[in-house]
């Protein structure tokens, strides 16, 4: 055997390797990392693209503070995100614990559950708005079988948002039955043995193996959801065009589009992209520093 | 064979039977969309609930496809995705290789900003994007449509987890055989990257096909709309000709039911991969 050297020979450089990353970093460069100063920039002017931009100060961020369309949108936004998201989780995981066992049709009931993931949100965007309609939608016919009295579902601000939510729910539930599942499978079936001959029965299983097991699982899909959900856009666009009756459906994505690109109030709409960039940023912060300690990892 | 207890029994019926019920509640829409997309005006007014048209209309389809154009939609939509996926596995697989097999100053630095780029949300560059993008003289381009999409850092950081797990002695192997370093790229880690270039293949030509907000932003020219703006477009236009709407969302979504149809298993296995390991 050789002897093993103490120091290990300093690598020569190989500078020709980066001309590998000189796509990538031109694209990610212009489009990216430039940008988000370039946003932060614009925030202190205003700007409507083609006259010259005035220099403003902090007045955008004055004026966003004070803006009760803004802060609507935000109330509105988290409105969704805890409902949507802690219902997501819930029926996800529900359906997850309810595959992972040796059924028949495995495979076809993960198809299915699957499918709403796939299909582009705009067109079940129209379908479920059908589905909402007052006249002749799907919903009223069904609860009408029950005598319960047609509802205005998009059209009445009490319920457009919940409308909103049960469609984005059953659009993206497949997607973290998925990955629950994964999870759920990468927990060693010996520990269920041992508690079984412990004596510990189903709940006590569930909530002592499979719950602190799945916690990162449950972490990481709860991240992801409620990033996902503080940049819901398309579905509200569809079903809700102008931010739904009252404003009930103006999501922070929704007016930043409906300030920048309706009203081309560039600077303003900029405020708006940096506190989102902010929300979010702090939001991953928060769960990685804080809820990650507490999660169990095997 | 082991047989089954009573109380086995009961609880796998049971489990069943949530599953199916869950399973109509999400396959029910789709259903209720294709019955809708055949029925004529009057047909839909009589009950909701009833899932057979009286009379079949098969012209819906016609009528919807002719309304808009949804030809020149289509064929926007797949160059868009096609390029966009070409340019992205290409650039990333590069990018990855430099990362995986090389040394060179700040390689550590340039890899942990790129990862810390992915923390800005998209809707927050639509702004500046947009100026820049005005700037080059790129509105109403495919240029707007593809390009600020040809890298990902995602796809950087999956095919680099990938080279890692190749043996490093390949490349010097390589090398002594003659081997450019290009050339080891070309031959013998493109041909081996076909697991992961199929895997985030799959995902970005999705993501391109069903992206919305920035086609919407970026695009102007009818000549320009990809299919998720031209439905759009139909739903504020066509108003209230649900049967040609339905039968509008009913062809947009085919093309993606059957491509999963045919990838469904690696498609499916690999999605939750991904999503664990991030």
């Amino acid at each position: 055997m050789m002897p093993r050297k103490n120091k290990p020979k300093r690598p020569k450089y190989q500078y020709f390797a980066f001309w590998y990353l000189v796509p990538t970093l031109i694209v990610i460069t212009a489009f990216h990392v430039i940008p988000i100063f370039f946003s932060l920039g614009l925030s202190f002017f205003s700007w409507d693209l083609i006259s010259t931009a005035k220099f403003e100060g902090l007045r955008n961020f004055r004026i966003l503070w004070n803006d009760p369309l803004y802060w609507l949108s935000i109330r509105n936004t988290i409105y969704y995100t805890i409902v949507a998201v802690p219902l997501n989780i819930i029926l996800a995981l529900t359906i997850a614990i309810l595959l992972n066992q040796k059924i028949r049709g495995m495979d076809a009931y993960r198809l299915i559950y699957f499918i709403p993931v796939i299909t582009s949100i705009n067109a079940v965007s129209i379908v479920w708005k059908l589905i909402y309609h007052p006249n002749i939608g799907l919903l009223n016919a069904f609860i009408g079988l029950f005598g319960i009295p047609p509802q205005r579902w998009l059209l009445d601000p009490k319920w457009a948002m919940l409308s909103i939510i049960v469609m984005s729910v059953w659009k993206g539930l497949g997607y973290n039955v998925i990955i629950f599942l994964t999870g759920l499978k990468n927990i060693p079936p010996h520990l269920y043995e041992a508690a079984t001959v412990d004596g510990a029965n189903r709940m006590h299983q569930f909530r002592h193996i499979t719950l602190p097991l799945l916690s990162p699982v449950t972490f990481f899909v709860s991240v992801m959801s409620i990033i996902g959900s503080f940049q819901v856009f398309a579905q509200i666009y569809m079903m809700t065009p102008g931010g739904g009756p009252m404003n009930s459906t103006l999501t922070i994505v929704y007016y930043l589009y409906k300030v920048g690109f309706g009203d081309f109030h560039f600077g303003y709409a900029s405020a708006i992209a940096f506190e989102l960039f902010i929300m979010i940023f702090l939001l991953t912060l928060f769960q990685k520093l804080v809820v990650e300690k507490r999660v169990h990892y095997q | 064979m082991e047989s089954l207890s009573r109380a086995n029994q009961v609880q796998r019926f049971f489990v069943h039977f949530l599953l199916i019920l869950g399973s109509i509640a999400m396959l029910f829409p789709f259903l209720w969309m294709v019955s809708t997309s055949l029925k004529s005006p009057e047909d839909m007014l009589s009950s909701s609930l009833n899932l057979i048209p009286s009379q079949f209309m098969w012209r819906n389809y016609l009528d919807a496809w002719n309304a808009q154009p949804f030809a020149r939609y289509f064929l926007n939509t797949i160059i868009v995705a096609v390029v966009t996926v070409g340019c992205q596995l290409f650039f990333s697989s590069l990018a990855a290789y430099a990362f995986s097999f090389f040394h060179f100053p700040f390689k550590n630095f340039i890899f942990i900003a790129l990862l810390g780029t992915m923390m800005i949300p998209q809707q927050a560059l639509l702004v500046p994007d947009y100026v820049i993008l005005a700037n080059l003289r790129w509105l109403d381009t495919y240029l707007a449509l593809i390009v600020p999409f040809t890298a990902s850092v995602y796809s950087v950081f999956f095919f680099r987890q990938f080279f890692m797990t190749l043996p490093r002695d390949l490349y010097e192997a390589a090398v002594v055989d003659g081997c450019s370093h290009f050339g080891f790229y070309f031959r013998i880690l493109l041909p081996l990257s076909r697991p992961p270039m199929l895997t985030l293949g799959i995902f970005s030509f999705l993501g391109s096909w069903n992206s919305f907000l920035w086609p919407l932003i970026v695009t102007n020219s009818t000549e320009l709309r990809v299919l998720q703006v031209g439905l759009a477009y139909f739903l504020s236009e066509a108003g209230t000709e649900w049967g040609l709407l339905m039968a509008a969302s009913t062809f947009s979504i085919i093309p993606l039911v059957i491509g999963y149809l045919i990838v469904q298993k690696r498609f499916v296995e690999n999605q939750a991969m991904t999503g664990l390991k991030e």
